[in-house]
């Protein structure tokens, strides 16, 4: 069900674990329909992203979108990091199964809420960023269920 | 695939392997006696011969007459055939039908069906084993309720539910009880006078026996209409020329379950709770799902906290273990499985659950492999979880 890109990204995510002191960190994402994205981004003083990790909480897709999401803002500006669509990880992972796509909408949205973060503990506006919508808060998935 | 993979497969309530054996009685019936059981020529009178000692072992093996045995295409059909010709047949009496929460879509959906028809229908709350609540059952009861349906012992959990008491309750009200036995038939003693039971379903495939056959018992004198119409098979009632090989593998299926049904459970319980010993004294954050004694023989439940389901599935895949979860990515839905919602799970455990169901012919050697295996992964998707990253920051939040 999933393409050969996909079951790579799976068994060999890249990018797992965290960043202590990040620059920035998002999470999308809960955990009623089993889905948690963390992002967490190194940013240098040039707005480059030098380093970035992930956690996900969910299925074969989430971990592999967000482990291409990963790869794909790597190195990358802040800027250019803006441009990395939902539809850009799923090109990159040789698409995905329909029911899955919002995988892929989670990982755009955790590199956001991230850089968003980034954003805000900086004081800068990013071109283009909004603030995101789904992140969740410590502790804010518990009481409605 | 070349290199050759090995293959341990622990989904026997999803479907199991046809019993060579069965294979042998039906190929028979495919190429040689091949005769519409309805024809009136000797060589038909073979086929038809077949038709009825199926139907006669299928009737003992649950001490039914066997003109109470109407075979059907499966358990699905079955379950549609007892809710809907029973709620059309008894409308006059009242449109009034009990069913649980955890049941196998086959009657939620039919039941959902039946409501947007004009019945209506209680579900029953189960406890945290996911047994039913036998108070509410009599609460529940009205003077217009025309059926209780409760499955026999749930296929996702295992839960044995207690039928005996339920048909009891439903004969003291006069109110026809039907149960969905296709995960317990052929598993655990069934006998439909002794347990009250006025309607059964059951299927081929989940016992050793072919896939697209099963049956609906119908005890004599319940009212239920035809649903399929044409000929006169199947006393009419369910027309369509028999499914001669199905209905052959059928009953060498039954009668091959009934008769080590005994030493096969207690093989089949050893290894569930080896496996659950093993798994649960090696992960952490584990707990078991179901009725810890009083369910099916061959059924392991996980709910592993912080990871999901799926996951677990396809890493399970890889290293040869077939197994399955109630997880939302594994359904097709955001939700995940209804039953482990009724139990009490809150919603991020059950997407972390596994269900393993053995056959006999696992080996306690296997139970030791799928158990490390299962630490290594679940350890795995665990050190890629968020969830278990706050977990061990900042503890448990209850």
């Amino acid at each position: 069900m999933y393409s050969d890109k996909v079951m790579d990204h799976f068994q060999h995510p890249r990018n797992v674990g965290e960043i202590e002191n990040a620059s920035g960190t998002g999470t999308v994402g809960n955990a009623k329909c089993g889905d948690i994205m963390r992002i967490y981004l190194d940013i240098d003083e040039n707005q480059i992203i030098r380093d970035v990790k992930f956690k996900t909480f969910g299925c074969g897709a989430a971990v592999a979108t967000s482990s291409m999401a990963t790869e794909l803002v790597k190195g990358k500006s802040v800027q250019e990091a803006m441009q990395v669509t939902n539809k850009a990880v799923m090109e990159a992972l040789d698409g995905l199964p329909p029911v899955k796509v919002h995988c892929s909408l989670l990982a755009e949205e955790a590199i956001h809420a991230a850089l968003w973060d980034y954003a805000q503990k900086n004081n800068i506006q990013i071109e283009g960023l909004d603030k995101p919508k789904s992140d969740i808060g410590e502790g804010e998935e518990e009481e409605e269920y | 695939m070349s290199e050759e993979k090995r293959l341990i497969y622990l989904d026997n309530a999803a479907t199991t392997k046809t019993n060579p054996k069965v294979v042998e009685a039906m190929l028979p019936y495919f190429t040689e006696f091949y005769g519409n059981p309805s024809s009136v020529y000797e060589f038909s009178g073979i086929s038809k011969k077949a038709v009825t000692d199926a139907r006669e072992t299928i009737a003992t093996s649950i001490g039914a007459k066997t003109q109470e045995i109407y075979f059907t295409a499966g358990g699905s059909e079955a379950d549609n055939w007892a809710l809907k010709a029973t709620a059309e047949a008894y409308s006059q009496k009242g449109r009034h039908i009990i069913t649980s929460k955890i049941e196998h879509h086959a009657i939620l959906h039919t039941c959902e069906y039946l409501e947007k028809q004009g019945y209506e229908v209680t579900y029953l709350d189960v406890d945290e084993n996911g047994v039913v609540k036998l108070d509410e059952l009599k609460k529940a009861i009205r003077p217009d309720t025309i059926l209780i349906s409760i499955m026999f012992a749930n296929n996702e959990i295992g839960t044995i539910e207690p039928i005996r008491e339920i048909g009891e309750i439903a004969k003291e009200h006069g109110i026809l009880f039907h149960t969905d036995a296709v995960q317990a038939y052929g598993h655990v003693p069934i006998n439909v006078d002794e347990l009250h039971i006025d309607m059964m379903s059951a299927s081929g495939h989940k016992i050793n026996g072919p896939k697209g056959i099963g049956f609906l018992y119908i005890r004599t004198g319940v009212k239920i209409r035809s649903f399929v119409h044409g000929g006169a098979q199947e006393r009419k009632r369910r027309a369509g020329t028999e499914n001669v090989p199905g209905i052959v593998g059928l009953g060498k299926a039954a009668e091959l379950a009934a008769a080590n049904m005994e030493e096969r459970a207690k093989k089949e319980q050893e290894l569930r709770d080896y496996l659950i010993e093993r798994v649960l004294a090696q992960v952490p954050y584990t707990r078991v799902n179901g009725h810890r004694t009083n369910r099916l023989p061959n059924n392991c439940n996980f709910a592993f906290q912080f990871i999901e389901g799926e996951s677990l599935l396809i890493m399970l895949d890889m290293a040869g273990i077939c197994g399955s979860s109630g997880s939302a990515c594994t359904s097709g839905s955001l939700d995940p499985s209804h039953v482990l919602l009724a139990i009490g799970l809150p919603h991020e455990i059950a997407h972390g659950s596994l269900r393993l169901t053995l056959s006999e012919e696992n080996t306690i050697e296997e139970m030791d492999y799928v158990a490390g295996e299962i630490k290594r992964i679940v350890e795995r998707l665990r050190s890629m979880s968020p969830l278990y990253e706050d977990f061990v920051k900042h503890g448990a939040k209850k």
